[in-house]
């Protein structure tokens, strides 16, 4: 192929719709001939280019560091009905990778621009852009693709992914259905390191089943930041979270605006006295923004990695060409290039997708104030905000709720009631709603003496 | 300037967090030479162009076809029939304007045999689906020359790379998990005395509580080797002991229950790592061991120069130590304590720094060298990194395709596993075999996939017998490599551009370390393997 000049005759001659000789050469051998690797369910055929072409529907969550690369390697792999869905605008320091954006893009919506580059330079792609969140589309959305690849950076997000597309699984007579079954590919990245993972929903390990592959992120202790700071980061925090609310030095109600270069200037400043106070040096412009942002470090070279990985993933699934990974691979190119790929397991218990009903076991005279912490600090369930319903006296009844102002208000008092003085029962069912999940989660209340 | 600066600053600020600005220098400073824009080389080129290299020269004697357009994002339809070279070079230079895009519509052949030399003026070549024989012709003129060579291919569901570089040292190899340099074992003098300064006996119960835990395990470890013989802790028995004594150590209220105090469990915690006694790495020591260290000269690079002069230190100041790093890792206690323990390692690392700093200046002086040519600057950052500091040699292509010198056991080895990426390596040398008898790759037409399983058998078994290698290569490569049809699949190029353009930085800004010398990926099972060849 590569030193010949005469364009390699596969079967059939040119396509129509904006064709050209040899335009899908490189993946036709894939699709149309036999193999020794293949899948056992798969079929050499000259069509299966047309079910790509046609009819193969993905979805791909994410315009950014990994969404542009997976745009361009799906585009390049002949899907043309792409969808792509991104709540962001383009900032500057995107540039350095998400290469379907230029200087005269920033502030538009990813992923808009990102649909219109790919569209005009891979002629007969239509990708339709969303700028919209995950949470914006319900179930009659999501069921219309064969494939939903994400390249998010957000662990909740993917959580919630996670839970959209399980609540989409349809069981008969406890059977599951596989026409149900919409796969997951899911692809992560922060520095040079990177992860794809293959999930079939209901079949294989789930992004809950690993969750604690995904520890905690730690903040730093409170003493240390109000009284006893050491390292220059600390000093950042203490600006962020105690100076920044006591001096509104940009009025009243105002909040810290990570990306206003004013706010950050403040901060870098007042953080830079908080460390001559205590004589920590380090506190550069670059670590107060990295603190204030939570930035993580972010190269060209790890996307295209990690999205090449879950694109060729994409592939395999929609043309059964091969069998796909099973389940779970690192990359690390810190030290020569280190692979590990591993089948995740599956939990027996997943909060998401075992279908087990998941207990709480608490003392009737705990306070609720402990079923919230127990939520949000298990390493299964890491919740974020988590709100409790229960039915009681035949109401459903809100014992907590933290995301609207007026009911966390009007409950916060709950928090410190036993649950015997709220007026729960022994095996009764709370239902948990939370960020991490598109479905509200039950809980059977099993009290200990 | 200061307002483009911040620009570039911006657009860059991912990725300087992770190579800095001294590595961006670096990176802008080079000029990178791709041979043949295909859909592997666009790709790894992006992925230098986006984060900001210099400049690029893309060397293609080739037009492009219809096929090329279909894999490569930076051809379009309606440059069909022109030069590839150019095509992608405007595609490519579009990503960044700070970039220099060049291209030279040749072939790679052609200017060896013309201008050889035309290569001397990269930083390095990357050499992208390139025929045995013009790829073993490159390497030998870019190995007289010194100039690294980095040669990539995308086979089917296969990827491939393989570093050619007679020498790179890197300084700031950024380990993944580094041990602290905590000299606990064996406290320098300063140390020894801020130790002394603290009474935890007695000391209040603010202070005790937010004392750092290395104090507390120097204190401790005062004790124990006052009964044990100035021994070390060694087994895990003697660790648990020791972290009991410490443990003893937590203050108690009125009714003897212990407090809360989160540093103690900090140094129970840190037992294990913090009494690791302080030793020079075998990497280090092989580094001090070898030749270019010995050997110092006018022509010696800055990097062996300080070598030698850590070694210098080693020996006769550091009592057997390298220079202290200088740093220690958070800890729980009050912003007083921890900073003037901190400022302790931070003192010391400076003057032994300092202490290599004149042992670099005598060596300088000694070839006749101006004493400022290594600066203080690259001195301090190569004390803070000596016990990092790695060296890539990488053995030539000659010397891996020759009958003499070829690494039988390290394929043989790997063949044990018959079905790892070893054997992907051994059918790409056969499709290279392949090509030189046939001037075509197998099983490019549907027509010939067939009839040439059996050509490539021969290639297969041909090579195994000329290397005398005693492995066998299942028939099902063989039948997947002719179906392939050295297809070039757009996923699997994208994947290696990723790879190899990672690779490329590391080279070019002398941070992190490179692979190996030979990596190969396989997309069907996601795997690869890394092999010294």
């Amino acid at each position: 192929m590569a030193d010949t000049d005469e364009p390699m005759v596969v079967d059939g001659g040119s396509r129509d719709g904006g064709e050209w000789d040899g335009r899908w050469n490189h993946i036709n051998t894939f699709l149309e001939r036999p193999g020794p690797f293949t899948h056992p369910d798969f079929e050499p055929s000259t069509e299966s280019l047309q079910f790509l072409l046609d009819t193969c529907k993905i979805l791909v969550i994410g315009a950014g560091g990994l969404g542009c690369e997976l745009l361009k390697d799906l585009a390049l792999s002949g899907f043309r009905h792409i969808h792509v869905v991104d709540m962001d605008t383009i900032d500057v320091s995107n540039l350095n990778r998400q290469f379907l954006f230029r200087l005269k893009d920033v502030g538009r919506p990813k992923a808009d621009i990102a649909a219109d580059f790919i569209n005009g330079r891979i002629p007969g792609c239509n990708v339709v852009p969303h700028f919209k969140k995950i949470q914006d589309f319900d179930e009659s959305f999501y069921r219309q693709f064969h494939i939903i690849v994400c390249g998010l950076d957000s662990i909740i997000a993917r959580r919630w992914m996670n839970g959209m597309l399980l609540s989409l699984l349809v069981y008969e007579d406890g059977v599951l259905d596989p026409s149900s079954i919409i796969p997951l590919i899911d692809g992560g990245t922060e520095g040079f390191k990177g992860n794809a993972r293959v999930i079939f929903p209901g079949m294989t390990a789930c992004i809950d089943c690993t969750l604690e592959l995904y520890p905690p992120q730690i903040n730093f202790p409170m003493c240390t930041i109000a009284s006893m700071p050491r390292l220059p980061e600390h000093c950042v925090e203490y600006v962020r979270m105690l100076l920044w609310p006591k001096e509104k030095p940009f009025g009243d109600g105002v909040g810290l605006d990570a990306d206003d270069p004013e706010h950050i200037q403040w901060v870098y400043q007042k953080s830079q006295e908080r460390a001559a106070e205590f004589s920590i040096t380090g506190v550069t412009y670059r670590l107060t923004q990295g603190v204030v942002k939570r930035i993580i470090p972010a190269v060209a070279s790890t996307n295209a990695v990690i999205a090449a990985a879950c694109a060729t993933e994409v592939f395999k699934i929609a043309s059964s060409a091969y069998i796909p990974l099973n389940n779970y691979m690192v990359f690390n190119d810190v030290d020569g290039l280190y692979t590990y790929t591993f089948e995740a397991e599956r939990k027996e218990n997943c909060s998401s997708c075992s279908q087990v009903p998941q207990d709480l076991h608490f003392s009737p005279s705990a306070k609720l104030q402990e079923v919230v912490d127990y939520l949000t600090e298990n390493a299964s369930l890491q919740m974020k905000s988590p709100a409790i319903t229960a039915t009681l006296e035949g109401k459903n009844k809100t014992l907590y709720l933290q995301t609207v102002a007026s009911i966390e208000q009007r409950t916060r008092p709950n928090l410190s009631k036993s649950l015997k003085e709220l007026g729960l029962l022994d095996g009764q069912e709370l239902a948990v709603a939370d960020v991490t999940t598109p479905q509200t989660l039950l809980f059977k209340l099993s009290f200990t003496s | 300037m200061a307002a483009t600066k911040t620009a570039k600053e911006q657009k860059y600020d991912r990725q300087l967090r992770l190579w800095g600005d001294h590595g961006q220098e670096e990176l802008e400073n080079a000029h990178v030479c791709l041979i043949n824009s295909t859909a592997s080389g666009t790709e790894i080129l992006k992925n230098l162009v986006l984060p900001g290299i210099g400049a690029f020269t893309i060397v293609d004697g080739h037009k492009v076809s219809g096929e090329d357009v279909g894999n490569n994002f930076f051809l379009s339809n309606n440059s069909i029939g022109r030069n590839r070279a150019q095509a992608a070079t405007e595609l490519l230079q579009e990503l960044n304007t700070d970039v220099s895009g060049n291209f030279v519509e040749e072939s790679p052949d052609k200017l060896l045999d013309n201008d050889p030399e035309f290569f001397h003026r990269f930083t390095l070549v990357i050499g992208v689906q390139l025929p045995e024989s013009t790829c073993l012709r490159l390497g030998s003129v870019l190995w007289n020359a010194n100039v690294p060579f980095l040669v990539c291919r995308t086979y089917g569901l296969v990827g491939y790379m393989r570093l050619v570089v007679k020498e790179h040292t890197v300084i700031e190899s950024h380990p993944d998990n580094a041990l602290e340099d905590l000299r606990l074992d064996q406290p320098f003098a300063e140390l020894k005395s801020h130790i002394q300064s603290y009474d935890l006996e007695g000391m209040g119960k603010k202070d005790h509580g937010h004392t750092p835990w290395i104090i507390i395990v120097a204190k401790y470890l005062e004790k124990w080797f006052s009964e044990h013989n100035f021994q070390l802790p060694k087994n895990y028995k003697e660790k648990e002991a020791f972290k009991q004594l410490i443990r003893q150590g937590i203050l108690k209220n009125e009714k003897g229950t212990p407090e809360v105090e989160e540093n103690f469990e900090e140094a129970i915690k840190n037992v294990n790592t913090a009494l690791n006694p302080t030793k020079i790495s075998s990497g280090v020591d092989d580094l001090f061991n070898g030749e270019q260290c010995n050997a110092i000269t006018s022509q010696t690079p800055a990097f062996w120069v300080m070598t030698r002069a850590v070694r210098e230190f080693v020996q006769n100041d550091g009592g057997g130590n390298l220079p202290v790093r200088g740093s220690i890792p958070d800890m729980i206690a009050d912003s007083e304590k921890f900073i003037n323990l901190q400022n302790v390692y931070r003192e010391k690392a400076m003057q032994d720094a300092s202490v290599v700093s004149k042992h670099v200046e005598s060596l300088l002086q000694s070839v006749g060298k101006p004493s400022g040519s290594i600066s203080e600057q690259d001195i301090k950052l190569f004390c803070k990194n000596a016990a990092f500091l790695r060296v890539v040699r990488c053995r030539s292509l000659a010397e891996e395709y020759s009958v003499e010198t070829v690494n039988k056991d390290a394929i043989t080895c790997s063949m044990d596993g018959a079905d790892g990426e070893m054997v992907l390596y051994l059918m790409l040398r056969s499709v290279d075999r392949f090509y030189q008898q046939h001037s075509r790759y197998p099983g490019v037409y549907n027509y010939q996939v067939e009839e040439d399983i059996s050509k490539l058998k021969l290639c297969v078994n041909s090579l195994l017998q000329e290397y005398g290698l005693n492995v066998s290569v299942k028939d099902d490569y063989i039948h997947e490599f002719c179906r392939y049809g050295a297809a070039e699949p757009h996923t699997v190029a994208s994947f290696l551009g990723g790879s190899a353009a990672q690779e490329a930085i590391k080279l070019i800004t002398r941070q992190f370390v490179p692979f190996n010398n030979t990596f190969v990926y396989n997309a069907m099972s996601q795997t690869t393997a890394t092999f010294q060849l």
